[in-house]
């Protein structure tokens, strides 16, 4: 039967030339499961194009040099200064290019966007578990691409070699220079000689705009492609199981609400960068090595660095006639490697405490998985006070504390807190998971009271609905690994018995604290009962 | 694994059997089309903002501004062209997504799931084909191919590294470890490049200076490098509260009558130090909060930075201008590893 619409001849003459007739069928028909945590990977890849496209604009004017000219542009207060072309052509951009100021504005806002976009998809996909196997190349991936944001970022507000970015470089100059071995060959590699130099603001920007682009685009394809490959995954709720999708087909709803929600993003960004000023960098003026804007603030990504930097102690130690800057090489190198390597490794750690190799399709609720949940709120609380570290000299000036005083206390909460933060999201995980399995069995509470003919006041429970069902019951309860004997009957060592006890106890230390679900027959009691007009607790409870 | 827990029921419902509510759209004609009406009203509105948008760029004079509240002096094409433009784009964007949500089908539909991995004969089967191919090549059983080739592949990449050797000179000692301070060269303050009468600086006074030669080695050079390193602050103290100086001797001490020199570039990442505290004679960094006690040999106080802030030995000319009795003794700036 040939199709007679011009829509149905489109597809036809499609298929005659490269005969994809069951594959795109299959594609348009292609589910997608709907969540609004599922848009957070979307509004970075969506931030990711509007960076792209501003960021081609700007190119069109912005010269990555260092050499020396005088303004002579339009923004008065700065007329006659000595100055970068990079510095004179941001300005040329902000002032002479009409529209050049909403474009910077735009760009600006567009990396802040991808930045937190991307760490907050990062924080979803752990505490929902959909970095477990299958997907943990693309939590790899995940982590390279938010190394590489930053990292963008960074580079790209270093670009205009104003006062505030120069200052920026200076730190991470010296950074290179601290690090031990190569550090000062790396220093005057990077920079063509000593700082500033001429070399490094052409250089970085090479990075900025081909380099590091480029890998974005191949690894983001490739990220977004394994998503598309794999399926992605979806929450747990009725007739949503482990070996299907449900949700919307590509055509039309995920079409319409994706293709939608990129105009929206790309339409919050740019009425941020019409209205709200960013990185305004007239006000700090060029870059003078001494000189330095006070109380400026790099973009908050980088401020868990800053924060380390501040309250390591001013270790240094001078061995051999060489200098080893623990004051530098411990919170801005070690640290952040560190951070990463637990990061990049934990999807295998799980799964090896747990001990079990299947696929992974179904999210977890957080809380039915409580020493993760626990471990992702520590690193975050550790994380989020680094952050709150490199603000010290404005809690100093606020809250009219010494520096001493601040310094000390967040060298103890670095280490407290975070204990603190572990063993509590672990409690309320678990008392969440009480009360859920209290609801499954006894239906949840409705506010209506009832006098029984004896007397009695009671309180009518209503069994939990369909959806709430599901969720409760999708609660994996996931055992601890047993303890391997030492030895078998027949007296023989246990091959690998260490390594085997070493799991069982790092299994027993994820799964230890557990609620047991209640067995399939004492639901369906629960249910029956429920049903019947019971209600409740006071069952029970009498 | 959910789905092997035994408390989850078999016959759980599909999710196309889970009861789907009806939206009023799906029901009212009159919902349909106020939703209808909806969408077209937000293209619309898109339609005229992106309009509006291109009019203002093209009868805006460049730099017209115009006061808003709160904003205050704007420029105009930046301000409403890149509101209406980024409201007209959201306007479609949400367009689009209110038509999925009121107008398009919102039953949801199953798919299945197949394993990530094939069937047992067909992994078997690939398993023997690559091992086989890898076989066949050889490279197993022809070690010493193996090893040279490994050795030539391993040796590849090695002229690409080494080609990028002239990204920079190598970095020598006496780069690192000297300024163009020397001895004999005045001290002249920062941006005026005026020498500086010893009798001038008050007590309890911070002058920015820089070496008097500053302006022609930046001339010949082009770069900041040598200002990066060479700014220094000087400071009068009553010679009494001087507990300590770098160096120095009785007959030729590093400090003029009190005025003392020390660099500018903070010893810990090398920001520059701006703010200094008579009372105390403490220096404070505004990057990391770094103290140095000048009145004590530049000693750090608190702080992330680990040594002291170099002195600049000083004395006076026949003039009595201040000038430097030799460069720094210790090199400015953050440590680095050949540091002694
Ligand atoms: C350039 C930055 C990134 C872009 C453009 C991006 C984009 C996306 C998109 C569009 C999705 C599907 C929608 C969603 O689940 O939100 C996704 C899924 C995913 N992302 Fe990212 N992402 C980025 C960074 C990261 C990071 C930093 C991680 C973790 C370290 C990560 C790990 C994952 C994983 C494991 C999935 C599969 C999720 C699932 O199927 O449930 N991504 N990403
Ligand atoms: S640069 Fe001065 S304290 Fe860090």
């Amino acid at each position: 039967m040939t199709p007679t619409t011009p829509l149905g001849r489109t597809a036809v003459a499609l298929d005659e030339r490269f005969a994809g007739a069951k594959g795109m069928r299959k594609l348009l028909n292609k589910v997608f499961p709907d969540h609004w945590s599922f848009m957070l990977g979307e509004i970075a890849l969506y931030s990711f194009i509007v960076l792209l496209l501003s960021g081609v604009y700007l190119t069109l004017w912005f010269k990555p040099s260092m050499t020396e000219v005088v303004y002579n542009g339009s923004y008065m207060p700065l007329h006659g200064v000595r100055m970068s072309e990079a510095y004179a052509s941001t300005l040329n951009i902000s002032f002479d290019v009409r529209g050049g100021l909403l474009m910077r504005q735009i760009h600006h806002w567009a990396a802040l966007f991808f930045v937190s976009s991307i760490s907050v998809h990062m924080l979803r996909v752990f505490f929902t578990g959909a970095f477990r196997k299958p997907r943990e190349l693309n939590w790899i991936i995940g982590v390279i691409l938010l190394i590489l944001a930053v990292v963008e970022g960074f580079a790209g507000y270093s670009l205009p070699d104003d006062l505030l970015s120069g200052t920026g470089l200076r730190i991470a100059q010296a950074i290179m220079l601290a690090s031990p071995l190569f550090g000062t060959w790396m220093a005057f590699f990077v920079f063509g000689g000593e700082f500033p130099g001429l070399d490094f603001i052409p250089r970085l920007y090479t990075v900025h705009v081909l380099l590091i682009p480029l890998i974005f685009l191949g690894l983001i394809g490739a990220h977004v492609g394994m998503v598309f490959y794999q399926k992605h995954t979806q929450y747990p709720g009725p007739g949503r199981t482990n070996k299907n999708v449900v949700g919307y087909p590509l055509l039309p709803v995920y079409i319409a609400k994706a293709g939608g929600f990129f105009f929206a993003v790309f339409g919050v960004i740019a009425t941020l960068g019409a209205l709200v000023t960013i990185n305004p960098v007239w006000l700090f003026g060029p870059y003078v090595p001494n000189q330095v804007s006070a109380g400026s603030q790099p973009d908050w990504y980088m401020g868990f660095l800053d924060g380390a930097v501040r309250i390591m102690p001013n270790w240094e130690v001078h061995l051999w006639s060489h200098t080893l800057s623990l004051n530098l090489v411990v919170p801005a190198m070690l640290m952040p490697t560190a951070l990463i390597g637990l990061v990049v490794a934990y999807p295998w750690l799980e799964a090896w405490a747990t001990g079990r190799t299947g696929e992974h399709h179904l999210l977890d609720r957080p809380r039915n998985v409580p020493t993760r949940t626990a471990l992702g709120a520590a690193f975050l609380s550790f994380y989020l006070l680094l952050f709150i570290a490199s603000g010290d000299d404005i809690i100093s000036t606020t809250f009219h504390l010494a520096f001493n005083d601040i310094t000390f206390l967040f060298r103890v909460l670095i280490f407290v807190v975070p204990v603190l933060v572990f063993w509590v999201t672990k409690r309320i995980a678990l008392s969440l998971q009480r009360r859920d399995i209290d609801r499954l069995m006894h239906g949840n509470e409705t506010g209506n009271v009832l006098r029984l003919p004896h007397g009695e006041f009671i309180e009518v429970h209503a069994p939990v609905n369909e959806r709430d069902r599901a969720r409760i019951l999708s609660n994996p309860a996931i055992e601890p690994l047993p303890m391997p004997p030492a030895t078998d009957a027949a007296g023989v060592r246990t091959p690998n018995y260490r390594a085997k006890r070493l799991q069982a106890k790092v299994s027993h230390f994820f799964y230890g604290d557990r609620i047991p679900m209640p067995s399939a027959e004492e639901i369906a009691a629960a249910q029956a009962h429920l049903d019947a007009g019971h209600h409740g607790h006071d069952e029970l409870t009498h | 694994m959910t789905q092997d827990h035994p408390a989850i029921d078999p016959s759980r419902p599909q999710a196309a059997e889970v009861a789907h509510e009806w939206r009023a759209a799906d029901l009212d004609p009159v919902a349909e089309r106020r939703a209808e009406r909806q969408v077209a009203g937000l293209f619309g509105a898109a339609t005229l903002l992106i309009l509006a948008s291109v009019l203002i760029y093209g009868f805006t004079d460049y730099n017209a501004t115009v006061g808003v509240p709160l904003l205050g002096d704007v420029n105009v094409i930046n301000v409403f062209m890149g509101l209406t433009f980024g409201l007209g784009v959201f306007c479609i964007g949400a367009g689009a997504i209110h038509w999925a949500k009121k107008l398009m089908p919102d039953v949801e539909v199953v798919e299945d799931r197949h394993p990530l991995t094939s069937d047992e004969e067909a992994r078997a089967a690939f398993a023997e084909t690559f091992a086989a191919g890898v076989a066949d090549s050889g490279i197993l059983k022809r070690g010493i191919l193996r090893r040279s080739l490994l050795g030539a592949m391993a040796l590849f990449p090695l002229p690409l590294i080494v080609l990028l050797r002239d990204l920079g000179p190598a970095p020598t000692h006496g780069q690192l470890n000297h300024t163009i301070w020397r001895a004999g060269t005045r001290l002249v303050t920062d941006v005026t490049y005026l020498p500086i009468k010893a009798a001038d600086v008050p007590v309890g006074g911070l002058v920015n200076a820089v070496p008097e030669n500053l302006p022609q080695v930046e001339e010949q050079d082009g770069t900041l490098n040598a200002r990066a390193k060479s700014v220094i602050i000087v400071v009068r103290l009553n010679e009494r509260d001087i507990i300590a100086q770098q160096g120095g001797t009785p007959s030729a001490p590093w400090d003029y009558q009190g005025i003392l020199a020390y660099s500018k570039v903070c010893t810990h990442v090398g920001c520059p130090i701006s703010l200094y505290e008579q009372r105390t004679h403490h220096l404070l960094c505004p990057c990391h909060q770094s103290t140095f006690d000048l009145a004590d040999a530049g000693k750090v106080v608190f702080g992330p930075a680990a040594r002291n802030m170099p002195q600049l030995p000083i004395t006076v000319d026949a003039e009595g201008y201040l000038i430097a009795r030799s460069d720094f003794q210790q090199p400015v700036g953050p440590s680095f590893w050949e540091r002694a």
